[in-house]
Formats: structure tokens, sequence, C-alpha cells
């Protein structure tokens, strides 16, 4: 199980958990980020850091360090 | 504290609401970028008024809605939201005007907004409105863009039990049919919709707390009747967002009722996911078959590939910026010129009509002057507000955030507090009040504290007045001070903001997601951005404005009155009608306006900040100097060309005052204005807060005065203690 911060760009991973602060991990999951939904970490920002990810169709902003606490598996 | 609860007091129904309002409250709910504003415009068409949300920096645009037969109901646009399961004040106010809380009218419906393009995301937001028992028309938006794509609306009508009309605001399609389903669902029955049932253990818990439910929460108060199931989801919202008491004063915990804090934290934890998994569970059964395939996004991907570029993306956005700063810098100029022009030449007619006098002088100085300092400040906010209107629509201003968030965060601003701070090298004013495109209070707070010390066009005039007159060497060496002077206050903004998000408790940084929409590029409306000019220039002219106006008289009224001169002055009025020559009587008319000016309550004040201001190298010329600039820091200039007798037309290239300053003795007889004054008095500008607009605006944006108090006091000990060290150190080296 690697996280979504590992995860190499253009790859289409599969939720498995979100962890992290309640807040953080509620918030994401009512954005559709539930265990199961495909995600895929499109470009990285010119200075490292966030990343862009594409979600359901819609593409969002999120920290590396957000990233991380994402778990995801192989599809 | 007790309260009574749902289940302990069913006798007052209707008690706070009327069950047939005379004019119906609908409210529209939904996302960020799916829409709504452009939909709300349409609905309401010239009847939208933009205003505070009482005691929070929450904007609401409210409007008045006709419905068929005439009936008249009021809309409120929510602000966007994923979902009403609040945390920050933003949310909660989702929430409140949703079902009716803390003092929001109950509204009668709901109108959801369903991006046509994301319906699953969008729907989210709408099962908890449906559970919540409010009665909910689904306006679907963006149906020309989904194109193939888009959901039938009467299949998803079927799928989520409610009303579906497709609107395309552009046009005006589906308009009526929206009117007419609100209509309809108006005389509806409320009635809670679950689309999923709670499992054994969460239907234990929610039974729980809905006995601990507050009467004035219950539907049964609310509606008049009590709506099954509603009550449950509110329950269920009450054990997702409540959270034990910190005992923290300044975390914005929500408001609810201790009984009700109380009865949640018994319950065991966790206590949220099982509600989210089912919905989204429910969604993504119901939702797919509707919607055939996904939306057409090539052309945001190719723009995205250029834009987000690693290299081309960031010329392009250093692209953006320049045009963005070069309009607020030099486009604004020649009208802002032509404005203050307009109030010269206004107030020079009027004495003209009204001859010379205390009056006329309060009307032309005073008035007039004021009037044309709130005007002077237009021409950039309608700037700021035309590109900020533009990049924000068309999806340009969230990609902001994306690429600086890196360098921003490590100063614990918001990615987008970029466009602010960047404006703020303009004018603090329209700077302040874009801040609003940031969603959190903190973010917004935090970003208005800083962006006044960015070198505003104001402050150019001092410095090229002082590097002018007492900057001694080449040209090269003026040119790179001033360079100097950008920098610093860039430096001192960056560290102001990284050390108040580390110390002031307000300020500090809540650990919420840093997860933003990068919506789809979208052309704008030119009438949305025309709306939101018109609304957030409205809004400066009404509640900022007049306290700018007033304290400009103020101002005014401090450097004119009481008109004294003191004793053994010769009386220049006899020696004007004697002067040989129009020079001669020039200048008799400017001592006479020095004297007055040193003899007014403003002088008198630069005399007595005179021991507070020495340490720092000034004297009390330039106490009145900054006393006047607090009209608008340029002012400093005109005053001291009233001081020196130079005459106020005086600015920052005349040469009669650069010499004048030169010349001036203290009373040792050595030059009191030495280089090392000169870069004291440029370092206190750079960081005091003199400036009354920016306060007025920062009271105006923050809806309270402990913020603009705080800017001023910090900002202004910031300022003397700095230009202290500076002008003592520079002393002990030999340099004074």
């Amino acid at each position: 199980m690697t996280s979504l911060a590992e995860t190499p760009l253009g790859r289409a991973v599969a939720v498995h958990a979100v962890d992290g602060a309640r807040a953080f991990r509620r918030r994401l999951l009512e954005m559709g980020l539930v265990p199961g939904t495909t995600v895929r970490v499109v470009t990285i920002a010119p200075l490292g850091d966030p990343l862009r990810i594409e979600v359901r169709g819609g593409q969002w902003s999120i920290r590396r360090a957000e990233a991380a606490q994402i778990q995801v598996a192989p599809r | 504290m007790t309260q009574a609860s749902c289940h302990g007091d069913r006798s007052r129904p209707g008690a706070l609401h009327d069950p047939i309002p005379t004019r119906p409250q609908l409210v529209l709910a939904g996302n960020p970028n799916v829409g709504k504003t452009t939909l709300f415009n349409a609905l309401t068409g010239s009847s939208a008024k933009v205003s505070n949300y009482p005691g929070i920096t929450v904007e609401v645009a409210s409007g008045a809605l006709t419905l068929p037969g005439g009936r008249i109901a009021d809309l409120r646009d929510l602000p966007g939201t994923y979902s009403v399961n609040a945390r920050s004040a933003e949310e909660q106010i989702a929430l409140d005007a949703l079902i009716g809380l803390d003092g929001a009218p109950v509204p009668d419906a709901v109108v959801v907004c369903i991006d046509a393009t994301q319906v699953a995301r969008a729907a989210y937001l709408l099962l908890q409105c449906q559970e919540l028992g409010a009665r909910c028309v689904v306006a679907l938006t963006m149906v020309d863009e989904a194109g193939a794509a888009a959901p039938d609306p009467h299949a998803l009508a079927g799928a989520l039990g409610c009303e579906v009309v497709a609107v395309t605001a552009r046009t005006g399609k589906g308009l009526d049919e929206l009117r007419a389903a609100i209509d309809r669902a108006l005389r509806a029955e409320r009635r809670a919709v679950w689309h999923w049932q709670p499992g054994r253990a969460l239907r234990a818990r929610i039974d729980a707390v809905t006995a601990a439910l507050p009467t004035a929460w219950c539907t049964a108060t609310r509606h008049g009747a009590a709506v099954p199931g509603a009550d449950d989801a509110l329950a269920l919202w009450a054990l997702t967002c409540i959270e034990p008491r910190t005992g923290d004063p300044d975390d914005d915990e929500l408001k609810v009722p201790d009984a009700l804090r109380a009865a949640v934290v018994a319950e065991p934890a966790p206590r949220d996911d099982e509600a989210v998994l089912a919905r989204w569970a429910w969604l993504d059964t119901e939702i797919p078959p509707l919607v055939s395939r996904p939306p057409d996004r090539t052309l945001t991907r190719r723009i995205d590939r250029v834009l987000l570029h690693r290299a081309a993306g960031f010329a392009a956005f250093l692209a953006v910026m320049s045009v963005l700063f070069m309009s607020l810098f030099w486009w604004a100029q020649p009208v802002i010129d032509a404005i203050d022009e307009l109030f010269k030449w206004c107030g020079l007619e009027l004495q003209g009509v009204l001859g010379a006098g205390i009056f006329t002088d309060f009307l032309r100085q005073g008035v007039i002057g004021g009037v044309g300092t709130v005007l002077k400040f237009l021409p950039q906010i309608l700037l700021l507000f035309l590109f900020l209107g533009f990049l924000e629509d068309c999806g340009y201003l969230a990609r902001v955030a994306y690429l600086m968030d890196r360098i921003m965060r490590s100063m614990n601003l918001h990615g987008r507090a970029f466009v602010p701070m960047l404006s703020g090298f303009a004018c603090a004013v329209p700077a302040l009040m874009a801040t609003r495109t940031m969603e959190r209070r903190r973010d917004r707070i935090l970003t208005m504290m800083v962006v006044p010390l960015m070198t505003c066009s104001a402050r150019l005039p001092v410095y090229t007045l002082v590097i002018g007159a007492l900057i001694p060497g080449s040209l090269w060496i003026k040119s790179l001070l001033m360079v100097g002077m950008y920098l610093f206050s860039v430096v001192t903004a960056l560290i102001a903001a990284w050390v108040l998000s580390r110390t002031f408790k307000p300020l500090k940084a809540k650990r919420l997601p840093f997860v933003i929409e990068l919506p789809p590029y979208r052309w704008p409306r030119p009438g949305d951005v025309v709306r939101m000019m018109w609304s957030k220039s409205s809004m400066f002219l009404r509640e900022a404005g007049t306290v700018i106006l007033a304290c400009s008289i103020a101002l005014w009224a401090l450097l004119y009155f009481p008109r004294h001169v003191p004793d053994g002055t010769p009386d220049y009025d006899a020696l004007v009608e004697r002067a040989p020559s129009d020079g001669a009587r020039d200048s008799l008319r400017a001592e006479k306006r020095a004297i007055l000016l040193e003899n007014s309550y403003g002088g008198r004040l630069g005399h007595a900040i005179e021991p507070a201001i020495k340490p720092l190298g000034f004297d009390w010329k330039i106490g009145v100097g900054i006393i006047g600039a607090f009209a608008a820091r340029e002012v400093f200039v005109s005053t001291l060309g009233i001081v020196y007798a130079v005459g106020d037309e005086a600015d920052e290239q005349s040469e009669p005052l650069r010499q004048a300053l030169r010349d001036e003795r203290d009373s040792h007889g050595a030059r009191a204005y030495t280089p090392l004054v000169g870069i004291s008095l440029m370092i206190f500008f750079a960081l005091a807060c003199q400036c009354m607009s920016t306060l007025a605006v920062v009271r105006r944006e923050t809806a309270s005065l402990r913020w603009p108090v705080f800017l001023f006091g910090y900002m202004g000990v910031l300022a003397w203690v700095t230009s202290f060290c500076v002008f003592q150190l520079g002393r002990l080296l030999g340099l004074g």
C-alpha cells in the first residue's frame, strides 16, 4: 500500500483509505474521495508542491503532505 | 445550562415561523464553480443587493424573484459549499441559512444548483438538504457545457426524488420552468428524504442526540409541525460536526448549546464515516447510469498543459500578473489625475461663486477635497475587480493559488493572497477588498494585516521628495535606494505574515485541508463581472467612503482651525495689499498660511508629539506632515509645502521645497534633515499605517474595530522602533 504522494504521475489508482485529522478526512470523503474511487496525479506545481489530482472528472490541488494521508492501491 | 429538547417540549408549534409567509424565503445553495452566481443574477435581475452577514466577513447577496402568478419571493445566495457539515464560519452560514438557525429566516424552499458536468458531487449537498427536510428544487446548470454528457432532467428527478429543471442562465432558458417548480415546491408538504438508512449503532446515537436537540432547532418549532426524519438529520449533523470544547476562546468552535455538545461528546468516536460513505454509495449506484459519459475536458487539459507547465506556466503567470500590476499602476493614473483636476476645478469655481471665507474653505478643502479622496480610489477598485472577476470566473485564480502555494504557504499565507499583495503595490484599498477571493476568514485577515506594508503608490511621492532632497550621490544610488524601499516592503510584509501567524492566536493556521478545486476553464460572463465591479464599488462608497469622507473633513478642521495668529505677527493682509509684485504677494500669502498651519490644532499637535518623534530624527514640521499624511500619504508633500511657505501646490519634484528641506537648521545651526533623517523618515513611512482609508476599509472588511486598531497599533510600533534603531544606530556610527 502506498500513499497518493508517492504515486507516479499519470497512473490511475484507487483510494483505499483516508487518514489524518477528523475534519480533513471528512472533507476529502465528502468531496468524493471515498474508498474505491479512482484518482490520478496529473501534474506537480512548478515549485514541487502542491499536486494536481483528478477525481471523478474534476481537478483538485492538494498539498503533498495531505496526499501522503491518502492510502491508495493499484487498480 | 439546561435546554428544553424536542421531545421535552412540543407545546409551541409555529412560535418562530409563520406557515404562510407573505414573502416566501428562498435560498440558493450549491458547490463553488457551478454557475450559482450567474443563476442568481439571472433570477433576481437588478434587485440584488450584496451585504455582510452581521458580525462576520461573509458576503451574502439577496434579491427578489417573481414567481408565477406575480408572487414575490426573497432569494439569498449562499456561499458555495460542498457540504453542510460546517467547520469554518463560512460553512456554518450555509447550514444556518438552509435550516433557519441562528437568526436566519427559515427558508421555505431551497434551490440546489447541480453542475451537469459533476452531478454526483453536486448532488451530495442535495442529499444533505433533503435529509434536513428542506423543500428542494434542483437547477441543473452547465447543461450546454456538458453537452451530450448531461443527464436527462426527468431521469435525474426520478432518482433524486425532487424536481429538476435544466437552466441556461446565459440565454434565460429554463428560468420560467424553474420559477414554476419553485412555486410548486412551496405548496408541497415538507418531508425529509433519506436515500440511505443508518445502521443499528448509528441509529442509537442519532436517537440519543435527537433527544438533546434544543427546542428552537426542532422542526416542530421551526416549521410549526414535526417533520419526521429531519430532526434526525440535524442530530447526525451534530454528531459529525460538534467537537469537545477545547477551552480556547479564540478557537472558532460551533455555537451550539452546552447540553447538545455534552450529548454528542458522550457518544463514542468515530461518529461520522458511515453517513458520508452511505451517501456516496447511493450516489455511485444511482448517478452513473444517468450520465452516459464524462464531459469533454480536452480544452481545459490543453490550456493547463501550457498554463500549469513548469516553465511556460510560470512565464504565463508572470505575464498575467505584470499586466494586472501595470494596469493598476499606470492605466488608472490618468483617470485618478483627471478626478483630482476635476475636484480642484470644482473647488476653484466654488470659490469664485462664494468668495473667500471659512465656509468656502470648508466646502472646497474639506468636503470637495474629501469626496475627491474617496472617488480617487474608484479607478483602481474597478480595474482590480475587472481583472479579478475575469480571472476568477475563467478559472485562473484557483490556479494562481496552485502555482503560488509553495511560496505563500511558507509564510502561512493562502496561495490566493498573492494577488492582493501584488495589488498592494498600487494601493492598499482595492488590495484589501480583493482578499474576498479567499474563503477563510483567518486567511483573509492575515492577508489584510500585511497588505498595507507593501509600497503603495501614495508612498512614492514621499520617497521621491526625500531621496531627491536629502540623499546625496548619483542618480544610480538614488534609484537603487528606491528599489531598496520596494524590496524592504516585500520582505517586511512576508516576515510580518510569518511572525503574526505564529504569535497571534486568531491568525494561527488551522489544520484545515488545503484542497482547492481547479475548475474547468470557462468564458466569464461580462454581466457577472460588471455586476461584481458595481457591487464592490458601491459597497466601498457606501460603507468605507463615508468614513473616509468624515475623517478627511475632521483632518481638514484639525489643520485649519482655530485660524488664530500669535501676537506680533505682521498683518499679512495689509502687506499683501502693498506688495509690489505678484510674486511678492504669493510669497506673503504662503507665509501667512504657514503661520496659520503652525498655530492650527494640527500644528500644535505636531509640536506636542515632537518629543516622541525626536528620537527618530524628526522635528515638529515633519510631525505636522505626518498628521496631514493621515488623509493620504502623498499629502505629506503638500503639507510640508505649506509649512515651508512654498505653497500647497508644491509636489515631490518641487525644487523650492527640496531646497527648503536642505536649508532647514536645527537649534544648533546644524543641518536638521541629514541623509540619515531621510532614511529614518522613509522607513517610518514604509512601516506606519498612517492611512485612514486603509483603516476604514479594514474596519469594513473585517466588520470589527479590533482589527483596524490592531493594524494601526502593530504597524505604528514597528515603524517607531525600526526608525528609532536606524536613526540612533546611524548616529552612533557617525552617519548623522
